[in-house]
């Protein structure tokens, strides 16, 4: 701790440098948090699907419907605990770029196949109740300025209904709150009941199940009974789990992990060179200084300390300053408004951002450290 | 003490450096005694070798051959990571051009050494303050050494290396770098430390007036000790 003084007075040296070093050090953990979270995003929560559901479409393309039957012959398969099905809607409020997932569901099925969605008991009860209902994530709600009691009207982009009418009003009942972290309260789910009474077309239709399996570790098997089950029909299916479902959904971009992975290497290589540059610059120009320490006692150990806390501490401000900025910028939700609904910061990212801190620390501050640690005092104090 | 009573006894030290493929004899089978409480002037022209026998009683470096005994210990033998606490416990070194870090204070330049020990932060101030009154600085004790006339930078110097209050004050041209007038107050803080504290001083210089302020000038030659004259 005593040392700790002659480490911050390092920093006062080169102000300029310093600050400098410390700002391209923050920025590359902006873009570290800022793209860990874009990543998270973008896989649409693969990390937080439910190991013990399934997802159950189309084989052609997911827009293509099922038939609402399916649903009672899956729940005779064996392994099968719970099954319901869920549409895409696609309405638009207001203007199209309020974008926001709609879906046509079976509430009660739906709320027990997805725990993680906390509504409170009265709205559930009001939801379940009524057929105009509809509950809204708490995102979504406090996107539009929702609040229960509301009535919500949505333009159809392809369900029109009672003969070609594309707006359908619904009465907010009920806001729901997520369990976890990267729980998604964008949606906003009504009544399919009412939906399929009065759309124009597609009575009966449905656009994919989620199946929930009694054993996780069965569900490879049950999705190939699934398959087989309809295999052959005018309708056949392709059972998947939830987690490879949504991974399907952003592999359609593109291998979103290892092109953010390659941007945070190139942005961290650079960081690297930059920082490591800068320390190794400093210790040079100090070359008298770390002989004066050891002139006057300091040992090879002493010195190789000073210079690797001294990067580690440039390190951990720049690093830390970062993080918590991103973090911060994060925290303010979706800056697309609604493309992006799971926008948070994971904890896994979060630490290894810790561990970039302190890599980058060590990394840049290693070789000087050492060069330091070479240092023969009476060499370096005849150059001075 | 070395088996003839001298605080400083070096035997038969012979230094040489490598230049390329030239090898260049600094120091040449040189005997030296430097009893306690002596303030010793060593005198020469650049080259001589005089810095270079410096370092080798400082412990800062090492003969190529003999032997460097400082108040009994044999330096020359002791591994980097010992010689570097013998250096904090016995040594007090003053440099021509101050070499103080610009980025601390002056009393945080005199605290320097003090971080080596187990003495509370209460107890370091203490020790600085004691040193800083010495040399006559307590007043300047928070400024940084670009605020500080070079006289007064060396006298920060001095407060640095008698701080834990060595067994030997070793000083490479501390006037080198000063006017006449400075000079002239550095010299007498040395001569003080001498009689007053009964530091022993090793002092090299260029410079007749200030080698008349020891107690003995030794002249050196080619890397041997070519003449002796008391003052």
């Amino acid at each position: 701790m005593k040392f700790m003084r002659l480490i911050v007075a390092g920093f006062r040296r080169k102000k300029i440098r310093t600050v400098l070093t410390l700002l391209s050090i923050a920025v590359a953990f902006i873009l570290f948090g800022l793209l860990a979270a874009i990543r998270q995003a973008l896989s649409q929560g693969v990390d937080v699907a439910g190991a013990d559901r399934l997802v159950v479409r189309h084989k052609v393309s997911i827009i293509q419907q099922l038939p609402g039957s399916y649903e009672a012959d899956m729940e005779q398969i064996d392994g099968v605990s719970d099954a319901t099905h869920s549409s895409w809607f696609g309405g638009i409020y207001q203007e199209p770029a309020n974008f926001f997932p709609q879906f046509p569901v079976q509430p009660e099925e739906y709320l027990a196949m997805y725990p993680e969605f906390l509504l409170p008991e009265d709205q559930k009860q009001e939801w379940f109740r009524t057929r105009t209902a509809a509950v809204a994530g708490r995102a979504t709600a406090e996107r539009f300025g929702w609040s229960v009691g509301d009535k919500i009207p949505i333009q159809a982009t392809a369900w029109t209904r009672n003969g070609g009418q594309k707006l359908w009003d619904f009465d907010l009942v009920g806001i729901y709150d997520g369990a976890e972290q990267g729980t998604d309260t964008t949606q906003f789910l009504f009544h399919y009941d009412y939906f399929d009474e009065a759309r124009d077309f597609g009575q009966g239709s449905v656009g994919w199940y989620i199946v929930r399996v009694a054993e996780p570790d069965d569900a490879v098997r049950i999705a190939t009974a699934i398959d087989g089950e309809f295999a052959n029909s005018p309708a056949e299916t392709k059972a998947e789990t939830e987690g490879a479902f949504v991974q399907g959904f952003a592999d359609q971009i593109g291998n979103i992990g290892a092109i953010i992975q390659a941007i945070v290497g190139a942005v961290f290589f650079t960081i690297l060179l930059v920082a490591g540059n800068t320390m190794a610059q400093s210790v040079r120009e100090r070359t008298g200084e770390f002989a004066v320490l050891k002139a006057v006692g300091f040992t090879d150990t002493h010195v190789l300390s000073l210079v690797l806390m001294e990067a580690l501490a440039v390190a951990a401000l720049g690093g830390f300053v970062g993080l918590g900025i991103s973090w911060f910028i994060i925290s303010l939700g979706d800056p697309t408004g609604g493309l992006l609904p799971i926008f948070y910061f994971p904890r896994k990212d979060m630490a290894v951002g810790v561990g970039l801190v302190i890599a980058l620390g060590l990394l840049t501050g290693l070789l000087p450290a050492l060069q330091a640690r070479q240092l023969r005092i009476a060499d370096a104090l005849r150059r001075l | 003490m070395s088996d003839n009573g001298s605080l400083v006894s070096v035997r038969d030290a012979t230094k040489t450096f490598r230049r390329g493929s030239e090898e260049i004899r600094v120091l040449e089978r040189l005997d030296l005694d430097v009893p306690e409480g002596e303030f010793l002037a060593l005198m020469g022209p650049s080259g001589s070798g005089k810095s270079t026998l410096l370092n080798l009683i400082a412990g800062l470096d090492r003969p190529t051959d003999g032997s460097v005994t400082v108040a009994g210990e044999r330096i020359d033998r002791l591994s980097r990571t010992k010689l570097a606490a013998w250096r904090a416990r016995h040594v007090g070194l003053v440099f021509q051009f101050y070499n103080l870090l610009p980025v601390l204070t002056a009393e945080r330049n005199v605290e320097l050494p003090l971080l080596l020990t187990h003495l509370s932060r209460a107890q370091r101030k203490k020790h600085v303050d004691t040193a800083l009154g010495v040399v006559g600085l307590t007043h300047r004790k928070g400024h940084y050494p670009r605020t500080l006339s070079g006289g007064e930078q060396q006298r920060v110097g001095i407060a640095r290396g008698i701080v834990t209050d060595p067994t030997l004050l070793l000083a490479d041209e501390p006037t080198g770098d000063l006017d006449r007038k400075s000079g002239d107050e550095i010299l007498e803080l040395l001569t003080a430390l001498n009689r007053e504290h009964n530091k022993t001083i090793v002092m090299v210089t260029h410079d007749p007036h200030a080698a008349r302020r020891a107690t003995r000038v030794l002249h050196m030659s080619e890397g041997k000790l070519s003449q002796e004259a008391a003052e």
